[in-house]
């Protein structure tokens, strides 16, 4: 029994959130003690447009599971416009990944305002059995990075 | 390399209860650059700072964690902490092992475990950290007031009380809002244009208010401090200055079928008019849709018969260019449509009104003179039946999930009016339950019961239906004596749910300030902060903000009011320090950058660069700090990365992301 | 025979409803056309699945006074849907009868196509008897 529980797979799932809507969308769903799972770190950015493509390279080279961005809503970014840019980004990036073989559930982008707490709670949920579903990612982790 | 400091707050047992925080400091311990690890029962208390001063001191850090509760909850307590034991404030990260760690999981290995990626991810972000010095920017001594209601005219004029110019943007013709088509009001049965024209008046009379009626704002830019607003004078077809409100031309005018708004469409207005008597200015906008003269060419009665001369059919909508240092947003509400419900027939029967209508049929300017009368006859009701929550605490999308707050009330002040004037009437309120908080308020409700014999039945009605002989049939449940109810009723009164003005959203996408899923505005701290929007220089002031009735509105007007002197009484703000910056030496002066900043921050400069030991003069992006906000689109944007963002630099960034899948 | 436990719980999952989101408004029954016939009403229809007293649900005259008309489940503001929570006690009912359903090849071939496939199941249920 030990044996299986210790091979029990936890992925590991990084979450940037932009400060104004997401960030705070997740401490209300703290403060609302509405749980998701512990395999999601949250990362916060002052705007979704200030995702690099390059970190969510990088949290796949260093063994990320799966990478979850979140932002204002489009049309309510706090700096008017950064959504819209960081969408195009990352359906651009998504498409990208998805042609080298991370399969497209690993990557995701949603839009949680400073008051949809039980939305990001709801999202995460998802986002965690997702990536539970699809296993490891092996694609894209560089091996000489683990320790 | 870094001396850092982790300082692990236990928060009484909101963290401490799930989250091993001797665990924490312990591992923080074997974290790089660390050299001082503590855990306290209250960080943020005073005692909680003076520990973090005192290992400052001896310790000579000069970085710290506190892994803590949200950053948006006391980030600024402990950079205050630090700069005060002569740390730069930037120095500081907060790991946020509360709201995303200890509250939301149950396992204390599970959440001991994340607590510990997440000091992590803090320290590998401190150890890049560098000193940051904030700039300054000015301050515009004026303040907008978007909406002219009871909670717009409450927060000019407190705003101008205190010496500061206002202005006020109005959609409508006149300010006066809601507030000015209601009859009566709860608890104490106040006229309500008694109360409100007094203050409408010293609103207009005022020197350092200024009101932009029949306007609305067009674009909103800058930022706390220094917003630019254009409005957009919609073209009134009629000389302000020189109209004296005499109001032959309504009198004349030939165009009278077009549905009052003011009377929410139970009575008609001329094309020229003023929505009411005592509108604020009282001068007439005509309406281009129903103008006569406007759709044929020919007519210009008004024209002819304006002794002052004022009618101008050549106007045309003006934009007026303003600065402001605050922005008050007082959007106010309107009911909902009802075209979702059909079962209670109010498409389809003269009789059925929501309780807005009502309030002009009770009003004496109203359509009926204030007679109690049934639309589509005449006739006086005998029987009145009032529906609560129609629309207000739906689960499904035909209506609001919320309570609209004020339906109670306003039922039981409709009912007990209507009881005491004409007592041969009866009334019935189907109420699911009835909520009157507030001051006297409950009592007011139990008077209608006990004093006016109003009569109060538990259960919802499922249906109206309209009946041949001109009554209608209500059909309702008593759920306290388990019973089906028929009534036959002249007269049916719907609570309809209030809803922001839809107008608000557009209006909050210029101020880039958030809203909520029901189009309310989102307040900073939903207890701490609740006039400000989490955008700077934006304050909430009445039910934008969230149902509230008119003592509350007022109050939330007042507050707003400080929040906006409070801003417009300083002379020069602090500005973010976390701004973009470019490497010259990387930075190839391709415009990208330009082309992202929303702010217009990015300019373009020959500079000359020593490129290792190569002089040359190269065209490179500079960024200017007063106006970058620090939203970093430039840095994503910059195909040779030379653009960075203080604070949240890539390398940072990077960090946290090793750090959290180490 | 089943607990009454995991009957209520049968009965959620198979009506869909969370009995928890009602308010206890009324409304289905102010709705319902064979009110005066039924010994438990549809707002209580609610209180007996959360209360898990199902033996009372299946036994009372409700079950089948309810013409499925459905007007509780599309006045319903919350979401509850008494009507559903009815279809289902009856469905258990025909479940634990065990092997007595309806055959596929009993189903006459002409049925009108406009009829909403689930009036058609529970007029089935109820008529059936």
């Amino acid at each position: 029994m030990s044996i299986e529980k210790n091979e029990e797979f936890r992925p590991k799932i990084v979450a940037f959130c932009c400060n104004w809507c997401s960030y705070a969308g997740a401490d209300l769903a703290g403060s609302s003690r509405m749980s998701y799972s512990a395999d999601v770190k949250i990362i916060r950015v002052p705007c979704s447009c200030r995702v690099n493509p390059m970190f969510i390279l990088r949290a796949f080279e260093r063994g990320a599971d799966g990478v979850i961005m979140c932002g204002c809503h489009p049309g309510d970014c706090h700096y008017t416009s950064g959504n819209y840019y960081a969408r195009r980004r990352m359906t651009l990036l998504f498409s990208m990944l998805d042609y080298i073989g991370v399969e497209n559930g690993r990557t995701r982008v949603e839009w949680v305002s400073a008051a949809e707490g039980a939305k990001f709670s709801q999202t995460m949920h998802e986002f965690v059995d997702k990536i539970t579903s699809l296993g490891k990612n092996v694609r894209l982790e560089d091996l000489r990075c683990r320790n | 390399m870094q001396r850092i400091g982790v300082f692990v707050c236990h928060c009484g047992t909101n963290i401490a209860a799930t989250v091993d925080v001797k665990k924490v400091v312990e591992m923080a311990l074997h974290e790089p650059g660390v050299v001082h690890a503590e855990d306290y029962a209250y960080m943020c208390s005073e005692a909680g700072q003076e520990l973090i001063h005192k290992a400052i001191k001896e310790k000579h850090l000069t970085g710290l964690v506190v892994c803590s509760c949200s950053p948006r909850m006391h980030e600024t307590t402990f950079r205050n902490a630090a700069e005060k034991a002569g740390l730069n404030p930037y120095m500081v990260e907060i790991a946020n092992i509360r709201e995303h760690c200890s509250w939301i999981h149950k396992d204390i290995e599970e959440a001991t475990e994340k607590a510990v990626i997440l000091m992590r991810a803090a320290v590998a972000k401190v150890n890049l950290d560098a000193p940051l010095k904030p700039g300054e920017s000015r301050v515009t001594k004026r303040a907008l007031v978007i909406g002219g209601g009871i909670a717009g005219i409450q927060t000019a004029l407190d705003i101008a009380e205190a010496g500061y110019p206002v202005d006020i943007v109005e959609k409508t013709p006149s300010i006066g809002g809601r507030m000015s088509q209601l009859d009566k009001t709860f608890p104490t049965l106040d006229c309500s244009s008694c109360i409100l024209t007094p203050k409408m008046g010293e609103v207009n009379a005022h020197p350092l208010i200024n009101i932009y009626t029949y306007s609305e704002v067009e674009s909103v830019s800058g930022f706390v401090g220094d917003f630019t607003v254009e409005i957009r004078k919609k073209a009134r077809s009629v000389d302000m200055n020189k109209c004296t409100g005499c109001g032959v031309c309504q009198e004349k005018c030939p165009s009278k079928k077009t549905p009052s708004e003011f009377n929410r469409g139970l009575s008609t207005r001329s094309a020229i008019y003023t929505p009411f008597a005592q509108a604020v200015p009282n001068v007439p906008v005509i309406d281009r849709d129903a103008c006569i003269k406007f759709k044929t060419g020919k007519c210009g009665i008004c024209s002819k018969v304006c002794q002052a001369g004022a009618i101008d059919y050549d106007q045309i909508d003006e934009i007026v260019t303003e600065k402001y240092g605050a922005i008050v947003v007082a959007t106010g509400f309107d009911m909902i449509k009802l075209d979702k419900y059909d079962e209670y027939a109010y498409s389809q029967s003269k009789d059925v009104i929501t309780s807005l209508e009502l309030e002009r049929i009770m009003n004496a300017a109203g359509p009926t003179g204030g007679h109690l009368e049934r639309l589509s006859d005449g006739k006086p009701p005998k029987e009145m039946v009032f529906i609560q929550c129609v629309g207000s605490r739906c689960a499904d999308d035909r209506g609001k999930s919320y309570c609209s707050k004020v339906c109670c009330m306003y039922t039981a002040k409709h009912a007990m009016l209507i009881r005491d004037k004409y007592p041969d009437t009866n009334v019935t309120v189907f109420y699911i339950d009835v909520r009157t908080p507030g001051k006297n308020f409950d009592e007011f409700y139990r008077r209608a019961v006990e004093d006016y014999g109003v009569n109060y039945i538990k259960g919802q009605v499922g249906k109206v239906i309209p009946q041949p002989n001109g009554k209608l049939l209500v059909q309702g449940a008593d759920l306290l004596d388990n019973k089906q109810i028929l009534k036959e009723a002249d007269m049916v009164v719907l609570a309809a749910a209030i809803e922001p003005n839809p107008d608000v959203r557009k209006i909050a996408t210029m101020l880039t300030a958030s809203i909520d899923t029901n189009n309310f505005l989102t307040e900073a701290h939903a207890k701490l902060r609740p006039v400000e929007s989490p955008t700077a220089g934006i304050f909430l002031s009445g039910v934008c903000q969230g149902p509230k009735d008119i003592p509350e509105t007022v109050s939330q007007a007042g507050a707003a009011a400080v929040k906006a002197i409070g801003l417009l009484a300083k002379d020069k703000l602090l500005t973010n320090p976390c701004t973009a910056h470019s490497d010259e030496l990387l930075c190839n002066g391709c415009s990208q950058c330009a082309n992202v900043c929303p702010y217009g921050a990015i300019t373009y400069e020959d500079k000359e660069v020593n490129d290792h030991g190569v002089r040359e003069t190269r065209r490179i992006a500079v960024v200017n700090d007063a106006l970058c906000q620090g939203c970093g689109a430039c840095t994503v944007t910059c195909p040779s990365g030379a653009m960075d963002l203080q604070g949240f630099s890539n390398r940072q960034i990077l960090a946290e992301v090793d750090a959290i899948c180490r | 025979m089943k607990t009454e436990h995991s009957r209520a719980e049968m009965i959620k999952e198979i009506s869909g409803v969370n009995p928890l989101k009602c308010m206890k408004c009324g409304k289905c029954s102010a709705s319902c056309p064979s009110y005066n016939e039924m010994d438990i009403k549809p707002h209580q229809f609610v209180s007996y699945v959360i209360n898990e007293d199902i033996e009372s649900l299946v036994k009372s005259k409700s079950l089948w006074k309810c013409l499925s008309c459905f007007a509780c489940v599309e006045r319903c503001p919350r979401d509850v849907k008494p009507g559903k929570l009815i279809d289902a006690a009856r469905q258990i009912v025909v479940r634990e009868r065990g092997k007595n359903y309806l055959l596929a090849d009993d189903i006459p071939e002409l049925v009108d196509p406009d009829t909403p496939q689930q009036l058609l199941v529970s007029a089935l249920r109820r008529y059936r008897r």
